[in-house]
Formats: C-alpha cells, structure tokens, sequence
C-alpha cells in the first residue's frame, strides 16, 4: 500500500465506508434498536438489549469496512477490466508501517472498549442475569429480594417459593417492580433455565445452587426453555412464567401455599439442593443439607428474607 | 529403507535392489496388509472383545434389558479398533522390531490398489486422507439434511425426538472429528513437504497410523447409531453422559481413537516443518500455510491429550463405576466441562487457522502481488494459537462457575479477536491495487474473507457476558459455529481443493461446474444459516426438536436453503467425478503460475518429490517484479556453481539431503 499514489482510492473508500456506516447505524437505531431481544421485561434483558444494541453500533462499521473495501477492490481492481495495470511487487506492496500499526491500534482500542463497556454491564446490574453459582460476587443492593429455587428435571421445570413455606409448583409466577434471586439447582443432569423475556440465564447443575437476579419491569408472560441438551425430551422442556402485580403475586402464593399444604409435608424440607436417594426405588430426594458435610452455609447462600410487599 | 531416502532415490535410478541384511518374505497381494483385511480385523477383534466384556462383567447393563453391556461395548470397539490397525499393516513393523527383525518397508507401487493399503509416501496418504474426509463430510452432511427436515415443522415430527437427537449429536461429533483433520489431513500431509522441499514427513510410519486410526474413528463414530445413538451432543455433558445408552461408548472411544490420530499428525507435522526444511528455507521464507500448518500441529499435539483423558474418565464412570464426573460421589459435572472446553476451544482454532493459511497462500496468486504484511500474518497465527488455550471457560459463563473469573475470560476472548483480525489486514492489504483474476479457488478464499467476517463479529456478541446470558445455547451460537467453520474452514478447503486438485492428481478441474459449485455453496450457505441468527436471537435453543410456531418461516427458510445446499455438494462430486475419471484433461505443471515451491515440481509429482533437495532463495512470493529471484535452485548446474554453500546450509538445517550429489540428469532450470 502506497498512500501517495493511492490517495484518490483511500479518500473515495472513507467516503463510501462512512455514508454508509452512519446510514446503517442510524436506520438500525431507531427502527429495530427497540425491538432487539430479549425485550424490556425486566432489568437484564433491558440491560442485554441496550448492550445488543450498542455492539450493534460498533459492528456496522466494521463490518462495512471490509465489505465496501471487498465490493470496491473486486469492481475496480479486477483483472477483466479494461487496462487493467500490472500490480507492482517490491517492498512497497509487503507491508506498510503506517496501515499495520494504525490496524493494530484501532482493533486493540475497540477490543479493549468493549471489553471495559461489557465489565461494566456485567458487573454492574448484579450479573445481568446470568447464573453466578452458588456465591455469587456482584449481589443487588436492594434489600427487598424474592428468592425462587428452580428445580430442573428430566424434563420439567418446577419452582418452589421458601418465603411461603416453601412449596413447590410447576408455575412460575413473579411479583412486578421486584428483585428475584432464582436459585436454580438440577435433580439429575445439567439443565439451563432460559426465561427468554426476563433475560435469565443459569446453568440447573445437580448437587449445586447456582443463582442469577434479575428485577421485573412489567407485567407479561414469558417463555422458559431449556437451553442446555439434557436428553431426549429436552426440546419439550419449555413452559411459560407471568409477572403479576404484587398483590395478584399474594393472593396466588397465599392460596397455593394452601391449597398444597398437605403436599409440602410430603416433600423434603426446603434446601438449596438436593441430592437423589440413593435407594432410587424407594423415590423421594433427600435436601442435601441433612448431611453434614454440606449444609446451606457451605455453599455461602443467604437465609431467605421474605419480601415486604 | 523408506526411512533413508538416500537409498531410495538410488533405488529409484537403480531398480529397486533390497539391502542383503533385510529380510523379504513376499506373500501375495492379496494378503497382504489392506483395507479388506483391516475390516476383517476390525470385526473379529470388535467380536473378540465383545466376548471377553461379557464374560467379566455379564449382565452389567446400563439401561435394563438392553442386553448392552458397556464393558462389553468399550473392549469390542477398543479391540476392533487394534484389529483395524494390525489388519492395516500398522503393527507389523513395531512387532518385527520386538522380535529382532529389520522389516521390508514396501515397494513405491504405482498401482492404483496403494491407495487402499498401507502406504509411506505422504502423498498418497494425503489423498487418503481425504478420501476419508469426504465420507465424514458427506455422511456428517446427510445426518444435516435429516436435522433441517425434523424442523420444517414445530410440532409434526418426522424422524421423532429419539432418533432427532441421535442425529444431532451423531451429526456434531463427525463434522467436529472431520473438520479436525480435513485441512491438516489431505493439504497437510501432501503439501507440507513439498513447500518445504522435503522428500517425506519426519515419520511416515506416524503418518499412517495417523490416518488409518483416523479412519478407524470414523467406523467407531458409525457404530454409535446401532448401539442406541448418544443423547448428549458432540459436548458430551456429564452427567447425562453417564447415563446415555450405549452410544455413548462409540462416542468416548471414538474420541479417543480421532485423538491419539490427531496428536500423532500433529508432532509429524511440527517435527517435519522445524527438521526437514530445504537449506535456505528460512523461518521468514517459509509458505504462509506451512505456518498456518504449524500452528495448528502445536494446537493439536498440545490440546488433544486433555479430550483422550477426559475421555478415559467418562469411559470408566460407565465401566467401572468409578466417579469423576458424578456429584453425589464426590466427583464434578465441572471436571468434565472444564476439560472437555480445554480441548474444545483450541480445536475451534484447529478448525481456524489451516483456513487462514489457505487463502492466504490463494491471494497473492491471483491478485499477482506479494502477500501484505507476511510476517503480521504468521505473527496472527502464533497469536491465535497462543491465546486459545486462555478462552475455554467462555463456553460456560453461566454454568455456575466462579463468576469473578468472567471479566477475564470475556478479555482473553475479546483478545482473540486482534491476531485473528490480522488475517483480514493481510488479506484486504494483498487485494490493494491488484490485478484480480476471478478463478475458482480465488472464489472461495473471497467467500471465506466474507463468512468467516460474520462469524467473527458475532462471536464478539457472545463474548459479551451480558449478551451472551441472550444467546448462550442458543441458534445463534450454532449460526455463529456454523459461519466460522463452515463459511470459513470448509469454504478455504474447497478453495485449496480446486487449487491444489491440478497438482494433486495432474487433471484440471472443470471451471464451469467449479462456479456453479461455488456460488451455489456460497449462496445457500448465506440463505440457510444467516435466518439461524434471528432464530437463536428469537429465542430458540439448540438441538430442540419443537420450537416456537412464530419461528416457522424462518426455520423453514432454513431448511430449504440447506436441502439446496446440499445439493451443490453433488455439483462437486459430479465435477470430480467428470474431470478426473470421465474425461480428464491433462494440466500444466504449473497452471495457475503460482510460485510456490510445491508447484516447481513436475506432475504427476514423482515418487520422492525432489530428484535434489532444493536450495531455496527466496520466499514464494516475489509477484509483480520484474527481476524476481528464482524460488529455488532445483537444477544440477546451478547447485553445482554453488556446491559447497549449500552442502554448508544443509548441514546446518539437518536436512537429509546428498549435497553435492550428481547423477541426477534432470535438465529442468531455475524457476524464474
């Protein structure tokens, strides 16, 4: 590359490369930025959806940079057309000092601004909604947080709500305007507990507590899936969830805390996790913390708070 | 022997006369160590180990009245796997040394029957290797078409869950051991010693094990469907692993098979580029894609070992009971998946880096000028080998693990993208002011330049931990696989097919029906996996079999575009099957005037590449000068001028070359 002969190209390709980049990102902006996934739901998937968008941003110039200079070099450089030149060889056409290291800055510069901006999103809004195992680093500062265990199993998802007495459902219902810690532990193999429209996302992994927050926004069903293989029927493996208002929250969890009180007493006591009975004919799991080699502490989880709604 | 060319060479101007010391028992032909054999030995050892499993562990089945015993299931494929190898000649030699015997190496054949037995020339075991390459990529591309026609619709189901995800995962694991091995495999082993000006790889013994295990993966992997398929994917999770029916035992030994195979080609490959380069070939001259090369056989030799491991866990958790991978015993799900993404990052760059070297050998070819920015280029390479060993647990930022490790695994990955972005600097700078010819193989390095940018960019996307809580697991990330080593490996192997095809086999490939085939694979690629992005975005996980109905238009997009997709595939197979067998047409030694050392050779390519090693001069890619330095000295006269320099240098790089030896009477001159 020599920019004193090839100014003229370099000029015509900034010009091209930049029309169309702003073209491209403003058009994306304002028409498909709002309706990127995962939707505004609650605050990670707002949160996911502005970092969609902002990579988005990024990732049309530089897209358009390679092709507007790909489209550009295959038109105007193709040997078919008419007087096409010999290319020259020589020093000139092996490298260039400039080009290499002003490639080599800009690319470290976006990597290490994106890096930065995702840190920040991740760190930030508490995890942004992915799993952050049993101890997790970056907690909400809200203190008015709803725990629910997910339990994923071959191939159900079900939930059981310790503020109320811990019983177990296979509805998944969420009060608005408040912050839920999903605390999401599998009974045989890994799962991933997907609530596409909440932003959420963690790993079901036997034997472990694995928890991601998020807060609800608005009201709305969403859609869980399982996004991790676990066999067979894992694409069966999906349901749907509501966020309700608060008070519609109560009025459900109080009557089905009733309505299934008798089973509750069936069940093992409420536990971050569960370890299968080893005598698997005899059914039922046993809460992994009746041994004491694991208790609730040893996984560093907090003592469920009930939220005052 | 085969090991010592310089015998072998004389033997070629001589007529082949066995040292006195060598002992030769010649059986006849047909019982002799080939691939019917090698089947033979397969079965019998698959029956033999069978048989012994049943009599230590009888009646120990993984799922009741299957009558499927794992012990009985991992010894008969281990077993068939030996019995393949031994049926294959490949332990004759060892055994001959054991007992104190110096075993005939064979005869150079010129029949057509070499290419199904054993052989030591690394050409013939290049296109061997493909060979068995384009059975994995074909039978992997059927078991696609299957996949894609299950999801024409939500919720009718044509080939059911059970058998959809036996599919799947059967589908996975062959395209990942097949994209493994196809560049490293066919183009590695043939090309590498000639652009090297080698006569032979470092351990042609290793070269053939190398393949034919590689082969005898391919028969494991199969057996996995009529053993009851796997449930898992090509990841394996535990601990449904554990649970899996017994096709899973295909798919832990058949991983552990394709990897003793890739390590072995990998040590080859690097033993041969640092040891056997011609006098001359200094690091600063040698071919992009032998660096390309090398930085893959440092990947494969470094990471594999972890998968054979990993394997042998999983292997003894469903024999003999023991409990790597079970948490209620005291072992981790984690352990596995740690592991398994050990292996299973670099392997992404295995499936990476041998593309990058192919066009980046295409472009100054067909655009007439040098390479921009060569050493940027191998500096990328070592880059991306280098950092993919720091990525793995970007595959599982959701899974639990210590979650303030996140940031930095979201760095190393997002740094990944600097060294890899490199390859496209040298590639857009080589394209500066060309002269542009629009030939086949310039098609599909253009084609991977525009694939593999997408799969680029958007594994940036699911590098960002946030944005990846969206689309972990999801379409997108099979889009995203799907661009990188799809649009960007297999787009760069066809490209170094119809590139290398000419040398190859000494036919020219139809140009025609070589468009076709690319625009066709090109736009069918584009049309079936770029709607898998705003699927997965949409909200579909992978390896589902029901799915959303609103993502039916898309999906069935999809699934069109592939069935199409598949089809130029066979415009491929028509066109190797009319310009090589139906109606060849002879080519030029060097048809595309490309100025490689591998091209300087006449073709077909003799038995022992070169009648001399070469001297090299200067690196291959001296386009648009007008008083360009010869490549290489190939020719008696010029190196006599320069005898004792290069007997000096050769000694220097350890090359087995006879400096200085004359009785050679090939007339060619130096390339210019």
């Amino acid at each position: 590359m020599s920019p004193g002969t090839g100014t003229h190209h370099f000029r015509r390709l900034i010009a091209i490369w930049v029309v169309l980049s702003v073209a491209a990102d403003v058009i994306f902006y304002f028409a498909v930025g709002p309706h990127v996934p995962p939707g505004a739901m609650t605050s990670s998937a707002s949160g996911a959806q502005f970092d969609f968008n902002v990579l988005f941003l990024i990732a049309f110039p530089v897209v358009l940079a390679v092709w507007v200079y790909l489209a550009y070099a295959l038109i105007v450089w193709r040997g078919s057309r008419h007087g096409a030149e010999e290319p020259e060889g020589g020093a000139k056409a092996r490298g260039h000092l400039g080009i290499q290291v002003g490639w080599i800055v800009t690319t470290t510069v976006i990597v290490l601004g994106v890096f930065i901006f995702g840190t920040v999103e991740l760190i930030v809004p508490a995890g942004a909604g992915g799993g952050e195992g049993p101890s997790p680093v970056w907690t909400p500062t809200s203190h008015d947080v709803l725990p629910v265990q997910v339990i994923g199993q071959q191939w159900e998802w079900t939930y059981r709500y310790p503020t109320f007495g811990g019983f177990e459902t296979t509805q998944l219902m969420l009060p608005v305007d408040t912050t839920i810690a999903f605390h999401v532990t599998s009974l045989d193999v890994i799962h991933s507990f997907w609530a596409y429209q909440l932003g959420v996302k963690a790993d079901a992994n036997p034997s472990q507590d694995n928890v991601a927050y998020t807060t609800t926004k608005e009201l709305g069903q969403f859609t869980v899936r399982c996004s991790e293989l676990c066999g067979l029927w894992h694409g069966a493996m999906y349901g749907f969830g509501n966020v309700l208002t608060r008070a519609q929250f109560f009025v459900w969890a109080q009557s089905t805390q009733r309505h299934n009180a008798a089973n509750t007493k069936l069940l093992p006591a409420f536990s971050y996790t569960y370890v299968p009975d080893a005598n698997g004919a005899a059914g039922g799991y046993y809460p992994d913390n009746v041994d004491q080699y694991s208790n609730v502490e040893q996984y560093g989880a907090t003592t469920p708070s009930k939220p005052n709604g | 022997m085969a090991l010592d060319m310089r015998e072998s060479t004389d033997a070629e101007h001589s007529g082949h006369t066995p040292p006195p010391s060598a002992r030769s028992r010649r059986r006849p032909g047909w019982l002799g160590p080939h691939l019917g054999r090698a089947l033979l030995g397969a079965v019998a050892g698959y029956a033999f180990g069978h048989w012994v499993g049943n009599l230590l562990a009888a009646g120990y089945q993984n799922i009741q009245g299957s009558g499927q015993n794992n012990v009985a299931t991992v010894l008969g494929l281990s077993i068939g796997v030996v019995g393949w190898l031994a049926g294959a000649g490949m332990l004759d030699y060892p055994l001959a040394k054991i007992v104190g015997r110096e075993p005939l190496p064979p005869a150079p054949s010129k029949r057509w029957t070499r290419y199904f037995g054993p052989s030591l020339d690394h050409k013939v075991i290049g296109l061997q290797y493909a060979m068995v390459v384009f059975l994995f990529l074909f039978t992997g591309g059927l078991l696609a078409m299957a996949i894609r026609a299950e999801l024409l619709n939500p919720t009718n189901h044509l080939i059911g869950p059970g058998t959809y995800i036996s599919v799947v995962s059967e589908h996975g694991t062959i395209m990942m051991m097949m994209a493994s091995s196809i560049v490293i495999g066919p183009l590695g082993n043939w090309l590498v010693p000639l652009m090297i000006g080698s006569r032979r790889m470092a351990f042609p013994r290793v070269e053939a094990f190398s393949l034919w295990i590689f082969a005898a993966g391919y028969l494991v992997i199969l057996t996995a469907l009529p053993l009851g398929g796997f449930q898992t994917g090509w990841t394996g999770y535990a601990p449904l692993q554990t649970q899996a029916s017994g096709g899973m035992d295909s798919y832990l030994v058949g991983f552990a098979v394709i990897g003793i195979g890739m390590i072995c080609a990998g040590f080859n490959l690097a033993v041969t580029i640092i040891n056997y380069r011609a006098p001359g070939l200094s690091w600063g001259r040698l071919p992009i894609f032998v660096w390309s090369i090398l930085a893959t056989a440092a990947l494969l030799t470094l990471a594999t070992p972890t998968l054979v491991a990993a394997g042998l866990f999983g292997v003894l958790d469903r024999t003999a009971q023991t409990a790597f991978y079970v948490n209620e015993h005291g072992g981790s799900s984690f352990l596995w998946e740690n592991l398994f993404w050990f292996f299973g990052h670099p392997e992404v760059y295995i499936m990476a880096l041998p593309g990058f070297g192919i066009v980046a050998e295409i472009l100054p070819v067909f655009t007439r000028k040098p390479l921009f920015g060569y050493r940027i280029a191998a500096a990328g390479m070592l880059g991306v080998a280098l950092l993919s060993f720091f990525v793995w647990q970007h595959h599982l930022f959701q899974s639990g693990i210590n979650p303030d490790m996140r940031p930095l695994f979201m760095l190393t990955t997002e740094l990944i993208s600097i060294p890899t972005g490199f390859i496209f600097l040298v590639g857009l700078g080589t394209l500066w002011k060309a002269k542009i010819r629009f030939e086949v193989p310039m098609l599909f390095a253009l084609g991977m330049f525009f694939n593999f940018l997408i799969g680029g960019i958007t594994g940036v996307f699911l590098s960002d931990v946030p944005v990846d809580v969206t689309v972990h697991g999801s379409f997108f990330v099979l889009a995203h696989f799907h661009y990188t080593i799809m649009g960007g490996l297999v787009f760069a192997f066809f490209g170094g097919l119809y590139y290398w095809l000419p040398k190859m086999t000494g036919k020219t490939m139809n140009k025609r029906l070589g468009k076709w085939h690319f625009w066709t694979m090109f736009i069918f690629f584009n049309l079936t996996f770029f709607p898998l992005f705003l699927v997965g975005l949409l909200g579909q996980p992978r390896r589902v079999f029901e799915y959303a109905k609103n993502l039916q238009g898309l999906n069935d997009f999809s699934s069109v575009s592939a069935f199409l997709l598949g089809a130029s595939f066979l415009i491929f197979i028509a066109n190797f099957v009319w310009s090589i067998f139906i109606d060849p047409k002879p080519t030029p030694a060097n048809p595309w005037h490309s100025r490689g050392l591998e091209w300087q050779t006449p073709v077909p390519v003799p038995t022992y590449n070169f009648t001399r090693i070469p001297v090299v001069t200067a690196d291959p890619y001296h386009y648009g000068e007008v008083d360009a330095p010869a490549v290489a000295d190939l020719g008696p006269r010029t190196l006599a001028m320069s005898g004792a320099a290069a007997r000096d240098t050769a000694g220097a790089v350890g090359s087995d070359t006879v400096a200085g030896e004359s009785g050679s009477a090939d007339p060619r001159p130096p390339i210019a």
